[in-house]
């Protein structure tokens, strides 16, 4: 059987094709099926001509064997300093072979890279800054899991994932009814509390246009109304797109590269359409990373910038603080020892480090940073679809082992993590150590400190 | 065969190494792709150039990047490596004799006592980065025996002079001996991975443009090497 009714190289662009797919069990047919597809073995290599360049190739062929990047991965630690999770053995031992034979590589061979690509990698990005030569392993992985996903070997929730970007332009099915809906909702929700409350769909030339990551309106509707009730705060012209809405990008997790185009597109359009003077993302760390970084490379915009000027929601949030939009009540910061959980994504990957300790510097009077920190700071250990993978849930819990005891060091119990795979991850952590932590998102804490002025409070009654 | 080697045979040899490394130079240029690699390399030369700048400016310093500083003996050793292999052939008295014989000029030169130290240096640090290819298991998985190769020829010039100039064994054998080792130590650096000489700069490069054009070099003071 060259390809599976459930495991195959076709993208998932169909309702129909999606339901077979989450009809399927924890993917139990999928990865049946996945032991008897074959390799295109000439569109491997055919795809390798194309693609791999003068970068990737010098990576991979001048790399010293000098081991420097070992202890920069979380998971070699974690895993009690295994060499077979050495960056570059991973890299060397999966991509370097496809290179190596030129493609001609089988169909065990391709699952095994499967499980690397996905398993032993979240593409963090940090021994990159550990090699001397600055080979990025991380980049190197996000190529290889392109050539697997263009092969058919992708763990099936990212199967699922890019075709719910594909159909819905969003990681999980929500329509554009459901979305205006939730925001109609939650405003109706709060605007006895907060009278004047709104939240603005569609409404053009505002100052800014707000995106957020699906889990939000699917599973946390309060966090969109905390969005909208800070920037009622801010006293912010604001609105949010009816379509084009969704940050997020299970498409680049899965390296289905023209999902990620379709995706980052429909924010574009929405840019476009209403013609903001800039876009803020939600507290999401690779929702910003797709598509403020990564991006307009994908939709082919020369100048690698999205169409207006976009901000991670942390940079909003330090604006208004700085500035004033926002007051805090001094007497009610962050008195308890609090620690700061630096994602990837937005700090390592797009220079957000200084914006994060701003914020802390304002909220909390006991801050203590991880060690390392900033750029230079762990992945929380879910990160590039790694906590939403059940076939690879045990090397999770165990690569969350670095970032539990990084947290541990610090003495503090309560987290801020303004990413939303972080917080998953820690929360997990919890969940699976026990370490008797607490984990937030910005907009809660916000809120809870933030001076209303009387004007903005409800009437007596 | 002194005259040979030092005559036709290093002409050759220096033309592979210049027109080696000017191909290598061109083909990786060439080779940047701002949509596959998703940098915008000609569209920010600014943020290119200081993001480049950076780093290649911290790794040329020994502890200079936390990578240098968590590995403190490594990057001792390291450095040491580097620096004699690079100045001890350029600054030798017996090297900048001939220059000066074939080419009527010669750069300034190390003392003897100072240049011998530095041979020693290399062929030290290089048994050290042996031993710690065997002994550590995380760099003997990555180790095959191309690795070996390089290091062998990187360090036999040295092993090879020091015998000659000390004038053990016999010194007319170990001259010939070590002019040739010499040959293939420049022959080697555009032809193996001993073209890190020119790809440290440019892959050093790139992945600072990539930082101050893309990652954050817009909205930092520059990634944190």
């Amino acid at each position: 059987m060259p390809e599976g009714t459930l495991c195959n190289k076709q993208h998932v662009n169909t309702e129909e094709q999606l339901q077979a797919l989450l009809a399927d069990k924890s993917g139990k047919t999928y990865y049946e099926e996945m032991k008897s597809l074959d390799v295109d073995q000439d569109k491997l290599a055919k795809t390798l001509a194309a693609t791999f360049k003068s970068r990737l190739k010098t990576w991979l062929s001048i790399c010293a064997h000098c081991g420097l990047c070992a202890d920069s991965c979380f998971l070699y630690l974690a895993n009690k300093r295994d060499p077979k999770q050495v960056p570059s053995y991973k890299i060397q031992s999966t991509l370097g072979e496809i290179v190596k034979r030129k493609g001609r590589v089988d169909t065990p061979f391709m699952i095994h890279c499967m499980d690397v690509a996905w398993s032993q990698c979240t593409c963090c990005n940090r021994c990159g800054m550990y090699c001397p030569f600055g080979i990025d392993m991380g980049v190197m992985f996000g190529y290889l899991r392109g050539l697997c996903y263009s092969q058919g070997f992708v763990p099936w929730e990212l199967k699922i994932g890019s075709g719910m970007h594909r159909i819905y332009r969003a990681q999980m099915d929500i329509t554009t009814e459901d979305w205006v809906d939730t925001c109609e909702w939650m405003a109706e929700e709060n605007e006895e509390e907060w009278p004047g409350l709104e939240i603005p769909i569609d409404k053009e030339n505002a100052d800014i246009m707000y995106t957020v990551n699906a889990r939000e309106p699917k599973h946390y509707p309060e966090d969109l109304a905390e969005a909208a009730i800070l920037f009622h705060l801010a006293g912010e012209n604001w609105t949010v797109p009816s379509e084009g809405w969704e940050e997020t990008s299970l498409a680049m997790f899965a390296g289905d590269w023209e999902a990620c185009r379709m995706q980052v597109e429909s924010v574009y359009d929405a840019m476009k359409r209403l013609n903001p003077k800039r876009m803020v993302v939600t507290e999401c760390g690779h929702a910003y990373r797709a598509t403020v970084i990564e991006g307009p490379y994908w939709a082919g915009l020369k100048n690698g910038q999205t169409p207006v000027p976009s901000l991670h929601y942390i940079e909003w949030l330090a604006e208004a603080l700085r500035t004033g939009k926002i007051k805090i009540d001094p007497a009610k910061k962050i008195k308890e020892p609090v620690t700061y959980q630096d994602s990837c994504n937005y700090i390592r990957n797009a220079g957000l480090a200084d914006t994060a300790r701003e914020i802390m510097s304002y909220i909390a009077e006991d801050f203590r940073e991880m060690q390392p920190c900033r750029e230079h700071n762990f992945c929380c250990g879910g990160g590039g679809g790694f906590n939403g993978l059940g076939r690879y849930r045990p090397e999770r819990n165990v690569g969350l082992k670095v970032k539990r005891d990084q947290i541990l060091a610090t003495g503090a119990k309560l987290v801020i993590s303004p990413c939303h795979n972080c917080w998953d991850a820690i929360r997990d952590l919890e969940e699976v150590y026990k370490i008797g932590i607490r984990w937030s998102f910005l907009k809660p804490i916000i809120i809870g400190m933030a001076i209303v002025p009387d004007h903005m409070k409800p009437a007596e009654e | 065969m002194y005259e040979f080697l030092t005559g036709p045979v290093l002409w050759l040899t220096f033309a592979v190494f210049f027109i080696g490394l000017a191909a290598r130079f061109v083909w990786y240029v060439r080779g940047l792709d701002w949509k596959l690699d998703r940098v915008a390399y000609r569209q920010w030369p600014k943020y290119g150039i200081r993001g480049a700048l950076r780093s290649i400016g911290f790794w040329l310093l020994p502890w200079g990047t936390r990578s240098w500083q968590v590995k403190p003996v490594f990057t001792l050793v390291f450095f040491a490596f580097h620096i004699g292999l690079l100045v001890t052939p350029i600054f030798l008295l017996g090297h900048n004799l001939l220059l000066d014989e074939r080419w009527g000029f010669a750069l300034p030169t190390l003392p003897a006592g100072v240049a011998s130290f530095f041979t020693v240096m290399v062929m030290v640090a290089g048994l050290f980065l042996v031993i710690r290819r065997i002994a550590l298991p995380e760099v003997r998985i990555l180790t095959t025996w191309y690795d070996y190769l390089v290091l062998i020829i990187a360090v036999a010039p040295f092993a090879t002079g020091y015998l000659a100039a000390n004038h053990i064994g016999d010194y007319g054998f170990w001259l010939n001996i070590h002019i040739v080792t010499g040959i293939i130590w420049i022959v080697a650096i555009p032809l193996t991975k001993l073209s890190h000489f020119l790809m440290f700069f440019l892959t050093r490069a790139q992945i600072g443009m990539d930082y101050g054009i893309k990652r954050g070099g817009m909205k930092s003071k520059g990634m944190a090497w």
